[in-house]
């Protein structure tokens, strides 16, 4: 379906994700972060930059893999993205939500 | 937003067994609820606390002896290294799938947020200390303790 997310024209999910990557840009990161109550600092766009790239290379995002990312660790994900920070920061990054269970 | 009415706020899973299988099941339920933005916190208590013993957790096995879902005959599933065997070929399945091992598991769900509890009782019989234990358990506690942590709306318990 398509809605208005910092002004322009963008097609999402029923969940609110993004349904074409290219269709994102910084303002709508965010705009999407605020809808979650989160203001994005450098260390959001950093791990945001992080899951981006690894989303273009088609790696299978899990909290492990986070962990092991050297960009942030597991403790510091969930401060920056309260409340599911893998399902958050990856909506925010505007692309497909993980599918796995770890 | 949900109606928080309909949300779940916290899962409290009581791990009893100390059998890979259900040690890996607790562990992917806790992990699974912080991802989702629920809270969680753990109860070890009898053979669950091998799973938290510093020594023990290094060498969790699963069961081939009286687990028909092996589709193993007990017979077999009783020779020597059988259980060595399965464990380690279960193991390298996990990876494959990019699950964490079990000390490792630990060290995310810590990180995670999710409270650790060893059951007072069961630590008792089994004589261990809380030096034996696994750095990050929050603490031993008596079931009273537990229960009065589960109090609240929106709060699930689980028992494995």
């Amino acid at each position: 379906m398509e809605t208005i997310i910092a002004g322009k024209h963008i097609t999402v999910n029923e969940e609110g994700y993004l349904t074409d990557v290219h269709q994102w840009d910084e303002k709508v990161g965010e705009a999407i972060a605020a809808d979650a109550n989160i203001t994005l600092t450098p260390r959001h766009w950093e791990v945001i930059k992080y899951l981006q790239k690894e989303n273009a290379d088609q790696v299978a995002l899990t909290i492990r893999r986070i962990g092991k990312s050297n960009v942030v660790d597991i403790k510091e994900f969930y401060q920056l993205f309260p409340l599911a920070p893998l399902k958050t920061a990856t909506k925010i990054a505007g692309i497909p939500k993980p599918a796995g269970c770890i | 937003m949900n109606d928080p009415k309909e949300t779940i706020k916290k899962m409290m899973i009581i791990l009893s067994k100390g059998t890979l299988e259900n040690v890996y099941a607790a562990f992917v339920l806790a992990n699974g609820a912080r991802m989702e933005g629920i809270e969680a916190e753990m109860f070890f208590t009898f053979f669950g606390l091998e799973a938290i013993h510093k020594k023990r957790l290094q060498s969790l096995h699963v069961a081939t002896v009286g687990n028909p879902s092996m589709h193993m005959p007990t017979m077999l599933g009783g020779l020597p290294g059988m259980e060595a065997l399965a464990s380690h070929m279960m193991k390298k399945e996990m990876e494959k799938i990019d699950m964490p091992d079990i000390p490792e598991f630990l060290d995310i769900l810590t990180a995670s947020g999710v409270k650790l509890w060893a059951c007072k009782l069961a630590m008792d019989m089994f004589h261990y200390t809380k030096e034996d234990l696994f750095d990050g358990v929050d603490a031993v506690i008596t079931v009273g303790g537990f229960y009065k942590k589960s109090a609240g709306e929106g709060v699930h318990m689980l028992f494995i």
